[in-house]
């Protein structure tokens, strides 16, 4: 199965069914997935904070939503993640493309590929880096976590996961 | 007529109606005028309450009024293609436009110079988009929720700002009465 149908059935299997993006790279094949799949609604965003707002309201809806999007928007949301999403304790699963590590042919992210772990460690974000592809394996049980504790939760997706799919 | 002049006009049609209310001034007048459960104040994050609003109305079937500010959609521009582009015919944004940064003490925005928010909503996409006076509010807001057509509606009101008390609650209890209020 491939990693990305992979990724998208355990977003279906626990009721993740409002998706918002903003893209890169290296999510373009699961950004796909996830228009095939009539249970999603898809909304791609402008930008990432009001990606994470509109995922606050379809979550005070009723829905479970989840945000795909660079790690450069770590540096876009840190207000928003902290003064909406944690501040009324949501949760929110971002999967993240983590641009700027091994294998990157853009100097430019690295300089905020080393930034992400100390910020997100800073904001007391659970974070979960997939660098093989085996580590999606722990996907399913990720998303359970992050809405059983109602916290906003990275997972970081290197170019050497994409690579192996 | 100022902002708050206009919540004491409305507040009997917004009793009934889901509600996301702007940070600062706006969730504190609305909040000491006509504290509801089905209202979600914002108190941090200027600029979501649109995009807080489109996400739940995508996300039920009630009526959702955002509650913002010319300011706050002025930081939050990307939000009228995403609204034109996903239409929820549950969904009003009300932009209390009224020239200034009212919660910062009233420095002018752009909305209240050359730039027309109304203009900007329909070059994104968006139908029925309304520009009224403040007085013509609550008119404007009852033929809104009347045609169940996604609407946005920029009120031109002046500035000004009353006292009002910061709101104390806790946001967690915000959100969990607002969520049952959705449910309800
Ligand atoms: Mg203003």
């Amino acid at each position: 199965m491939s990693i990305n149908k992979k990724i998208v059935d355990d977003f279906v299997a626990n009721d993740v069914t409002f998706i918002t993006t903003v893209p890169c790279k290296q999510l373009g094949s699961v950004m796909e997935e996830i228009e095939t799949r009539p249970e999603i609604y898809h909304i791609p965003a402008n930008k990432e904070d009001e990606g994470m707002g509109l995922c606050a309201g379809a979550f005070m809806g009723g829905k479970r939503p989840a945000i795909i999007m660079q790690n450069t928007a770590i540096g876009v949301t840190i207000n928003t993640l902290v003064t909406l999403i944690q501040f009324y304790r949501m949760p929110l699963p971002m999967l993240i493309s983590y641009r700027g590590e091994l294998k990157e042919s853009v100097a430019c992210q690295v300089e905020m590929a080393v930034h992400t772990k100390a910020l997100l460690n800073q904001l007391r974000i659970p974070t979960y880096h997939f660098h093989q592809q085996d580590d999606a394996r722990e996907f399913d049980t990720i998303l359970k976590y992050t809405f059983m504790c109602n916290k906003p939760v990275a997972i970081l997706t290197d170019a050497t996961f994409w690579e192996g799919s | 007529m100022i902002r708050s002049e206009i919540f004491r006009d409305i507040a009997p049609r917004l009793r009934d109606q889901l509600v996301i209310c702007n940070i600062g001034l706006p969730s504190q007048e609305l909040h000491m005028i006509d504290d509801q459960p089905t209202n979600f104040y914002m108190l941090g994050t200027m600029g979501l309450a649109s995009s807080i609003g489109l996400g739940l109305a995508l996300a039920q079937p009630k009526t959702v009024i955002a509650i913002d500010g010319d300011g706050s959609v002025l930081t939050n521009f990307g939000t009228l293609p995403t609204i034109a582009n996903n239409v929820a015919d549950n969904f009003i944004l009300l932009i209390i436009d009224n020239g200034s940064y009212g919660s910062t003490g009233d420095q002018p925005t752009y909305a209240g110079k050359k730039t027309s928010l109304a203009a900007v909503a329909r070059a994104c996409g968006c139908g029925n988009v309304v520009e009224c006076r403040a007085e013509e509010t609550g008119k404007a807001l009852q033929a809104a929720l009347d045609s169940r057509k996604m609407t946005i509606i920029v009120c031109k009101c002046e500035s000004g700002n009353i006292k009002v008390p910061v709101i104390t609650k806790d946001p967690v209890v915000i959100r969990d009465r607002f969520m049952t209020a959705v449910t309800a």
